[in-house]
């Protein structure tokens, strides 16, 4: 009724679709940074959408099985190899108890995503078994995955063997990667001119990358419109004071770095931002690995909401390639 | 005080009360972001209230943003008039100042602070006009301060002193934030006291730490069984200085499930707090003091 983790890989965390409503205490959503790749891994092999699969990112880790199960991996290009033979992606693949799984090199993009019938059945904590190691909340004691850990999996006849999510349904960032942004926020506290040059500059993610925030380097600094720093605020034209931060917005400390936030973001601080990434395009952030080129693309409400239908749209047609 | 509104992409409505602090604007943030919650609007997924600002989280396909953004106005109104007067709680919790584990940490960070040949403490009494590390200890402490937000990382309350504008102490955050702070360090940045309730990144100001655990994930230590978090928005500190020996008796009692922070019911009115600070204050240490 398990799995055992023989290698952790670089960094492997268990994550479901996340805990919405504790944000105001500081806490995350979390859950996969790649959404539409976790749902369309735990369709594959028959779980609930939201069903807790691994995550990895960069290095895949090494499995063993502790009985026959459906698994399926989606998200990153990175070889699957059970016992040692190279499978398909995307696909839902048979395995019987003591098998192995273990992955190639990195291909293309960033994470990949591992269901496996049943579903991951550690704990959850707060509504969600996604792993928030700040916090110590989900995942193995709070923590990532490590050689030796034995996960328990829920009960489940397993998915038929075979069934695939087209390629043309595995969404990708794309080189280079376009991220849509909706100015706000503190948009007005930066110069026309900056404003335009944000645009128009290729930025390219930076080392630091995470679950919290990717950062990014290349472009231009920004220009600040004067003003005398309000009470509170600190004397730092990028500063204001500490207030929330949207998921996905685009803080820009001292005006040189911008980083956008993720789904293990801070809940607020004393950053200003200059807009946020459309929700559509988040799940495309979870797959830029570092040193990659990004353009970031001023778009409007409109805008957003209709790529916020193609992405369900998206996701519609995954349900019916895997209903 | 002019209230802005911005949407944060397609999910959320960010709100700016005021542009800089106050406790106007953080009551009149608290007002609507309790309108808001009372009203239950449908899509609305998160309420999270700040310092001087709130925001909401909601779902675009249940609600439309300009709808929502329609909603959001309409409360504002509302809040205006309600009565800037809550029911709270004022909280003990004991410091230990120029501790060696914020002092080891600090050194370690010199190069990314303004002073690198002092410590924080040093540097921060200087820039606020104290002849001394242990007179502006004294203002640290000597009257309460107020939970204007809860955030940041897990359960962290920012801070904000309850005096007037002139004798409000006031640092910069770290030329460069520190990659590790101690787990419990009682930090400053801007006008806003913090405790870091987990270890990890900070670009505050650290003075001391306080064995009081204030996240629990675990829920095992006496005071935070029914939930992880301690700090509400609206709670009031008072910081009790202690020597290592008294924090280090504290912190074995946490863990014998022994201790539990001293507490006491409180009013809390922002006009007769501005009509008289001092007596105000001392109202609530007396509450405090009868716990």
């Amino acid at each position: 009724m398990t799995l055992e983790i023989v290698k952790p890989g670089l960094l492997t965390t268990i994550q479901d679709l996340g805990r919405p409503g504790y944000f105001h205490l500081g806490i995350p959503i979390g859950g996969a940074m790649d959404r539409l790749a976790l749902i369309a891994a735990n369709r594959l092999v028959g779980n609930d959408e939201g069903a807790a699969a691994l995550e990895a990112v960069f290095i895949g880790p090494q499995i063993v099985f502790g009985r026959d199960a459906t698994v399926a991996v989606t998200g990153a290009e990175m070889p699957v190899m059970i016992d040692g033979e190279e499978k398909p992606g995307w696909t839902a693949l048979a395995v019987k108890a003591g098998q192995v799984l273990s992955f190639g090199y990195l291909k293309d993009g960033a994470r990949i995503y591992i269901a496996v019938s049943g579903g991951i059945a550690t704990p959850p904590q707060l509504g969600s078994r996604s792993t928030y190691a700040i916090g110590a909340l989900g995942g193995v004691d709070g923590r990532a995955v490590a050689a030796g850990d034995v996960l328990p999996l829920g009960d489940s006849a397993g998915a038929a063997e075979g069934r695939s999510v087209s390629a043309t349904l595995r969404r990708r960032p794309g080189a280079p990667a376009r991220l849509r942004v909706l100015p706000g926020l503190y948009w007005h506290r930066i110069t026309e001119e900056s404003q335009a040059n944000f645009f128009a500059d290729t930025w390219m993610v930076a080392a630091e990358a995470d679950r919290m925030g990717y950062r990014f380097k290349g472009g231009r600094p920004l220009e600040f419109v004067p003003r005398d720093p309000p009470f509170g605020a600190g004397s730092d034209p990028s500063n204001i004071v500490d207030g929330c931060y949207p998921y996905g917005s685009i803080q820009v400390p001292g005006g040189t770095e911008p980083i956008v936030l993720h789904r293990d973001a801070v809940s607020g601080g004393g950053y200003f931002m200059i807009g946020t990434i459309i929700s559509a395009d988040m799940d495309l952030i979870g797959q830029l690995q570092p040193n990659v080129k990004v353009n970031f693309e001023e778009v409007d409400m409109p805008a957003a909401l209709a790529a916020r239908h193609e992405r369900a749209t998206l996701v519609d047609q995954i349900r019916a390639e895997t209903a | 005080m002019e209230t802005r509104y911005s949407f944060g992409g397609d999910e959320h409505i960010f709100v700016e009360v005021d542009h800089e602090m106050s406790l106007d604007a953080f009551f009149k943030a608290l007002s609507i972001t309790g309108a808001i919650a009372e009203k239950k609007i449908a899509g609305v997924t998160e309420i999270c209230p700040a310092n001087a600002s709130f925001q909401v989280k909601f779902d675009p396909d249940v609600i439309a943003p300009e709808a929502m953004m329609a909603e959001l106005k309409a409360l504002e109104s509302r809040a205006a008039d309600a009565p800037k007067r809550i029911t709270t709680r004022i909280v003990e919790v004991p410091v230990y100042y120029r501790d060696p584990w914020t002092h080891e940490t600090l050194m370690r960070f010199r190069e990314r602070h303004q002073d690198p040949d002092g410590t924080d403490l040093d540097y921060a009494a200087r820039i606020n006009g104290f002849d001394s590390v242990e007179a502006f200890i004294e203002a640290h402490h000597s009257n309460p301060w107020f939970v204007s937000m809860v955030g940041f990382v897990s359960g962290l309350p920012f801070l904000y002193q309850l005096v007037d504008r002139e004798r409000q102490l006031q640092v910069p955050k770290y030329l460069r934030p520190r990659t590790d702070t101690p787990k419990l360090t009682v930090g400053y940045g801007g006008c806003f006291g913090c405790v870091y309730s987990v270890r990890g990144a900070g670009g505050y100001q650290m003075f001391g730490i306080t064995p009081m655990p204030i996240f629990d994930p675990t829920q095992t230590i006496s005071y935070m069984k029914d939930f992880m978090v301690f700090f509400r928005p609206g709670d009031i500190v008072k910081w009790n200085p202690i020597d290592r020996a008294e924090h280090d008796r504290i912190e074995a009692a946490v863990k014998a499930g022994t201790w539990s922070p001293k507490i006491a019911e409180v009013e809390f009115d922002l006009a007769a707090f501005n009509a008289d600070i001092d007596g105000t204050n001392k109202r609530l240490m007396e509450a405090l003091n009868d716990a």
